[in-house]
């Protein structure tokens, strides 16, 4: 059992657990992920590291209640504990001294983008950052990300705090201003980062994504993650989970994404019984 | 004396093809002892050279003749650390059973379905092993995978006296036991009980445990005090054909098929949490063992029609010769000599069916089966909307790639010796990561060998101290 240490509601939804984890505290780099099973019966679903503390033996997860394990995960408290953790899995994100580095988060994605900011910037990196969210309500992670960036732009589609618009627009403003831009790093919903890849292709800005597809094991058994990479069929839990965005198939992984989507409404009626998806 | 061997009780296909339940039932007692009869306890024992694991066959089937199960299942527990498995999966017709002289007249003695009687008889009773385990701990040993090849080894150098612990990346150990063969044919509680079994010996096994993530080879060795390392990862990574389209949605890896299934129960979701799609129609490319267990896994989640799609013919196939007898009986379709060429999809992404082209055979390739050649102008379209490629498994490169100085080939697979020697010293490996997919029992035989040169190489590297 890995016992949940605190809880904390980031918004509507969205919720941050610190989990009780030594071993994976202490190997995790920014950018890889885990898998967890709540119980005997649970699927195994794989969730990024959002933060990790090494000597207190801890990590961070943020999760939003989309799915039938997210909404069940999202019934635990702070004493509760997780049946199955594995991790730190995936490749840790490459960092270095680029120069100046755009950050990238939308809605949950701001969690994963967190640790890879403060690595950049640890790295003496320029970290300028772009985080959004549909409204004020749901943005996460915004003083920690003020706190690892040199500037911090927030963007909500409604206008209720920040500019009103998407994270593209600012990202686009400052390559019209002619910022050197060494690299992006985008995550977020799929069509966040397709938009965010369309934007700097044509400036050839080196932009890096991670991708959280369908998955089971999470060490290249099931190839269930398999995405198009360069044409090229790549698996995100193993050669990932974060791919040079200029180059993925974002059609063909938003098409996988969809894969379970009228199973997930068969359990939200109940198991079964209900006959709307037919 | 009877030339043909007991008749092993079945389900009907009629019934079996829409429920889980092992087909397979099991010998009563009498027909056992009836069976054991048959066997002419051969001084030679020519049906031992073709057990992997070396049981020895004769004088645990006198056992079971004269009546004395327990003394037959302590006889093979012996050798055998997962009987109730092997009983089940083991190919017995290229192994023992291929070597019986009661086979040269009529059919060899069923020496498999009496190794599954006698631990299925140890099973039932509940009845605890008495296995006196040397009090001195000679060592520690690592195990990496806890699949029939790390079990084994894992469960021979617990006997001898080295305290183990086998690390796994899943949250169950077993595994191609747990996600790959199919409940009907290995019920996962047997497996369960089996492994059990070697805990009771002192094995501890970590889950959870991904070797080259949680720690490295080199960790083991130095920072955590292992004696040795053995490497069991199996063979894992799936294969794809590169053909348009096998990213559609429909399309999946055996592998993700069988372990959504088996190890995770979705064919009893919603009640588990892991869902699986099964269209009406279902394609399963390739013909081994793994393609019969999708199909007729198929079958079981409700699919109306299911095909094996196999570019070579009936003769080529290397599926067991009962699971293909099964498969037919419960309805799956053969369209050999037939190979893919595409997968077809709607314009929401999903599987609508597969092209295909028909094939003949032309002369032996490297393999020495006849190579099939495509038939100009062939192409027809099978509608399904689900595609199974089991078209075989490559090695996991998770341990290979973070463990400097260990040799590899150029499939990826850990060169080792015969007796799971790698090039860096204290580290051994056996099973599919060396010899590519094989089979359970083969697996086995070389964690028992690795069992053997570790325990040689610990006690000589303590010696030399």
């Amino acid at each position: 059992m890995y016992e949940i240490v605190k809880k904390e509601v980031l918004s509507p939804g969205v919720l941050l657990f610190d989990v009780a984890a030594p071993l994976i505290a202490k190997k995790c780099q920014p950018g890889q992920f885990v898998i967890l099973r709540i119980d005997e019966d649970g699927e195994r679903i794989p969730l990024t590291i959002a933060d990790f503390d090494r000597e207190a033996g801890t990590i961070t997860l943020i999760f939003q209640e989309v799915g039938h394990t997210t909404r069940q995960l999202g019934t635990l408290n702070k004493g509760d504990g997780l049946l199955d953790l594995v991790g730190p899995l995936g490749k840790a994100t490459h960092i270095d001294k680029f120069g100046t580095v755009v950050c990238v988060g939308g809605g949950i994605g701001v969690a994963p983008v967190y640790p890879i900011a403060r690595a950049y910037k640890q790295a003496g990196n320029k970290v300028v950052s772009i985080i959004g969210a549909r409204n004020a309500d749901l943005l996460i992670l915004e003083k920690e990300m003020a706190a690892v960036s040199d500037e911090l732009i927030i963007t909500t589609d409604d206008g209720s705090k920040g500019r009103k618009g998407l994270v593209i627009h600012p990202l686009q403003e400052m390559i019209d201003a002619g910022e050197k831009i060494d690299v992006v790093m985008a995550i977020g919903p799929v069509i966040m980062m397709r938009s965010v890849a369309d934007v700097t292709r044509p400036y050839n800005i080196h932009t890096v994504v991670s991708l959280n597809p369908i998955m089971v094991d999470g060490t290249g058994m099931c190839g269930g993650c398999r995405v198009s990479v360069g044409e090229k069929n790549k698996f995100a839990c193993v050669d990932g989970p974060e791919f040079d965005a200029h180059q993925v198939d974002f059609n063909g992984l938003m098409a996988r994404q969809r894969m379970y989507h009228d199973h997930e409404k068969m359990e939200r009626c109940g198991g079964g019984s209900c006959k709307c998806n037919k | 004396m009877q030339q043909v061997k007991h008749k092993m009780p079945e389900q009907a296909a009629e019934e079996r093809r829409r429920n889980f339940n092992e087909v397979a039932l099991g010998y009563e007692a009498e027909t056992a002892r009836a069976e054991a009869a048959r066997c002419l306890q051969c001084k030679t024992a020519p049906c031992r050279q073709g057990c992997p694991v070396e049981v020895d066959i004769p004088k645990f089937i006198k056992h079971v003749k004269d009546g004395d199960f327990d003394a037959a299942i302590d006889e093979i527990k012996t050798k055998n650390n997962l009987p109730a498995v092997c009983g089940r999966v083991c190919p017995q017709e290229d192994q023992c059973e291929k070597f019986c002289i009661m086979g040269k007249k009529g059919e060899p003695v069923g020496i498999g379905r009496l190794e599954r009687f006698a631990a299925d008889c140890a099973m039932a009773k509940e009845r605890e092993e008495s296995a006196a385990l040397p009090a001195e701990v000679l060592g520690k040993v690592a195990v990496i995978g806890a699949g029939p090849a790390g079990l084994t080894t894992a469960g021979d150098l617990a006997r001898l006296g080295y305290k183990v612990t086998v690390f796994e990346a899943l949250h169950a150990p077993g595994g191609v036991l747990m996600y790959g063969i199919p409940e009907f044919r290995l019920p996962k509680a047997i497996v369960q009980r089996e492994i059990a079994a070697l805990r009771k010996l002192g094995v501890d096994i970590q889950v959870n445990a991904v070797i080259g993530k949680s720690y490295t080879i080199d960790e083991l060795l130095n920072e955590e005090g292992f004696d040795a390392v053995f490497i069991g990862t199996g063979a894992g990574l799936p294969h794809f054909m590169d053909i348009p389209g096998e990213n559609l949605n429909g399309v999946y890896s055996a592998n993700e098929f069988l372990t959504r299934v088996n190890l995770m129960k979705a064919y009893k979701f919603p009640q588990t949490g892991t869902p699986v799609r099964v269209g009406n129609r279902v394609a399963v490319i390739g013909a081994g063992n793994v393609a019969m267990d999708s199909a007729r896994t198929a079958l079981r989640l409700g699919a109306e029609k299911v095909y094996i799609v196999y570019r070579r013919s009936e003769d080529e196939m290397p599926a067991r010769h009962e699971e293909l007898e099964h498969a037919k009986e419960e309805g799956v379709e053969f369209r050999l000599l037939t190979a893919p060429v595409r997968v077809l999809g709607d314009d929401k992404g999903w599987v609508k069916g597969i092209e295909c082209i028909k094939m003949e055979l032309g002369e032996p390739d490297e393999s020495g089966r006849r190579k099939p050649v495509p038939v100009e102008g062939s192409n027809y379209v099978l509608e399904v909307e689900t595609v199974v490629m089991a078209i075989g498994q490559g090695p996991n490169p998770l341990v290979q790639d973070t463990t400097p100085g260990l040799a590899v080939n150029k499939r990826g697979n850990i060169v080792a010796d015969e007796a799971g020697a790698t090039s860096k010293a204290g580290v051994f490996a056996g099973g599919d990561i060396v010899t590519g997919a094989a089979t359970v029992i083969l697996a086995m035989g070389a964690g028992k060998k690795a069992a053997a040169k570790i325990h040689e190489y610990v006690q000589n590297k303590k010696a030399a101290r």
